[in-house]
């Protein structure tokens, strides 16, 4: 347990400071000192990330948009989330006085703590991991359901019918979007044949291949399943403000919105970091890692990814519920379930025919042209109903509307009404 | 590792999984008691740890406090009128009576039998050796439960099924 926290340290006078303390104290203390350091480190870049993140989500934004975003508060408006938490914190706490007192206070405090354990597990460099557990990969999945849990929770306990609409949309989605995430994720788990983070970015440095190139429909099933986790803009049905006000936090003002609001920036992190992880190589980047610390590319490729979601809240309209949960049922989980059994094959070929490196470039075409095909194939069948619909307005003169007493002087199949269409 | 704090966490999370059981029970609203029991879950998944069993801790956590719990929520939400109220019911003197004798009889065998004691206090790849164990001597239990689970999913498939001629 000792040498297995203790490989934190990729900094020297860390390192040293390891190297003294277990020379010259006792065991213990060693194991305190590194786990309140590690925990340290991890808990400032999540804070710092999250106030980092508000600016850069509402600058990027502002500028996909065309607009200029904040800019009055310090140099390019960099302080404008310090006035902001300045301003959340000294609001006036409104509670609902119907709302379930025990309960309306949890939420805000319990979203936190998932959202913090997920980055226990993540590998900053070679020696610089929290906890390397066995299970990591699962360990993550576990951790996003409780998550639901938390916002389920905040919509129940505000006794406001919107808030309550917004937790049951969580739950849905929760319960679609988990299938097809924890089907992604396996993909790799498979074919590195472990389950721990740092294992997993071993076998891409070890085979020189990024587990993207070579699982591509899973880091798209991943990437889109993670989004509607996360509940941002394309999939943010949980607090649609154009349908249910704000969703499961229309009752929270102040700091326990701005929790919630945090709370959804460090999620993206956490995405963002397992996206990495997971399927582009980690802290490794083709050698570089030699000459850059590792963690500064690791918080690269975070926030490359990060880019990402900021771009998509940016530009892509929001889903409504039904074709949130279509997409989920009838495309991601078809989808997964090939993926699952295509990785599968693949992997047994690999091992038991004990088959050298070059297969897995053969994997990497074959892969990518499966992903393209399966993708082409399932999108011409969700969009069938569409190509159905009549390309132009037509008379339709044998359909009737049984029930309708209509009145004699409105005729039912007035011609562009669209009341006799099909 | 160090023996207090395994005998410490293991208390504490006794604790917490039998005051959240207890509460399941006693809370008058529904929801309230759902709470408590993914708590009581995850207390058992905290358990799990201190024996070493981390891939059961988060299958724990994952399956029963993410999933089983969230249908339960579910379940609850959709149906009208019972969304509150965790009411006591006319034959709970007959439940109590079995729900003691059953514990009596868990206590009684757990202190009657001879526990054996593992030498080596950590496993080191509790999931590899699950998955070996499923796939190779308990393939057949393995395949029956995936037959039984294809078989409700199917059942219920049909039974939500609009029959023929009955459109959306």
């Amino acid at each position: 347990m000792i040498p297995l926290i203790a490989a934190w340290y990729d900094f020297d006078p860390f390192r040293e400071l390891y190297d003294w303390l277990r020379d010259n104290t006792w065991d213990e203390l060693v194991y305190v000192v590194i786990a309140v350091v590690g925990a340290t480190g991890i808990l400032s870049f999540v804070g710092l990330g999250a106030l980092a993140n508000v600016w850069l989500e509402r600058r990027i934004i502002g500028r996909i948009q065309v607009r200029r975003g904040p800019n009055r508060v310090g140099p390019f408006g960099l302080f404008q989330p310090v006035a902001d938490a300045i301003k959340l914190i000294q609001k006036e706490v409104l509670q609902p006085s119907a709302s379930d007192a025990k309960l309306y206070n949890l939420p805000p405090i319990l979203v936190f703590i998932p959202a913090m354990l997920t980055f226990a597990v993540f590998a900053w460099a070679p020696d610089m991991v929290y906890a390397d557990l066995n299970v990591g990969v699962l360990y993550l999945l576990a951790l996003s359901s409780i998550t639901s849990l938390a916002i389920f929770m905040a919509g129940w306990a505000s006794n406001n019918k919107y808030a309550l609409l917004g937790a049951m949309r969580v739950i849905a989605m929760a319960i679609s979007y988990e299938i097809p995430l924890v089907m992604a994720l396996l993909a790799p788990v498979l074919f590195a044949g472990t389950m721990s983070i740092p294992g997993l970015i071993d076998f891409q440095k070890e085979h020189d291949i990024w587990l993207a190139f070579l699982l591509p429909l899973p880091v798209f099933i991943y990437a889109i399943a993670a989004t509607a986790e996360l509940n941002r803009t394309p999939a943010d049905i949980a607090e649609a403000e154009s349908e249910i006000v704000a969703g499961f936090h229309t009752e929270y003002s102040g700091m326990k919105f701005g929790l919630f609001y945090a709370v959804e920036l460090i999620n993206s992190l956490a995405v963002s970091g397992i996206m990495a992880s997971l399927f582009f190589g980690g802290y490794s980047l083709f050698g570089i890692e030699e000459y850059i610390p590792p963690w500064i590319i690791f918080i690269g490729k975070i926030y490359f990814f990060y880019f990402g979601l900021i771009w998509l809240r940016g530009t892509w309209p929001r889903l409504r519920i039904d074709q949130l949960m279509a997409f989920a049922w009838k495309m991601l989980i078809p989808l997964a379930l090939i993926n699952v059994v295509i990785v599968a094959i693949e992997v047994l070929l690999w091992r038991e025919l004990e088959l050298t490196d070059w297969v897995l470039a053969a994997y990497v075409a074959i892969n990518a042209v499966l992903a393209i095909g399966l993708f082409a194939f399932f999108f011409r069948i969700i969009t069938r109903d569409y190509y159905r619909l009549p390309r132009r307005v037509r008379l339709e003169h044998d359909v009737s509307v049984p029930s309708l007493p209509a009145p004699p002087s409105l005729a039912l199949s007035q011609p562009g009404t669209g009341v006799g269409e099909a | 590792m160090d023996d207090t704090a395994v005998v410490v966490a293991f208390y504490v999370l006794a604790a917490i999984t039998l005051l959240s059981a207890l509460m399941v029970g006693m809370v008058r609203d529904l929801i309230h008691a759902v709470l408590f029991l993914i708590l009581s879950f995850i207390g058992v998944a905290g358990l799990y740890i201190t024996l070493s069993a981390d891939f059961v801790a988060v299958v724990q956590v994952l399956i029963y406090a993410g999933a089983i719990s969230v249908l339960m929520l579910f379940a609850i939400l959709l149906t009208p009128r019972s969304g509150r109220d965790n009411a006591g019911v006319s034959y709970s003197a007959p439940i109590s009576v079995i729900a003691g004798l059953v514990g009596a009889t868990i206590v009684f065998v757990a202190l009657k039998t001879e526990w054996a004691k593992v030498d080596e206090d950590r496993f080191d790849t509790t999931a590899a050796a699950i998955g070996e164990a499923l796939l190779d001597p308990f393939v057949l239990p393995f395949e029956v439960a995936s037959v039984v689970l294809m078989v409700a999913m199917i059942g219920a498939i049909i039974l939500v099924r609009p029959s023929e001629g009955e459109e959306s």
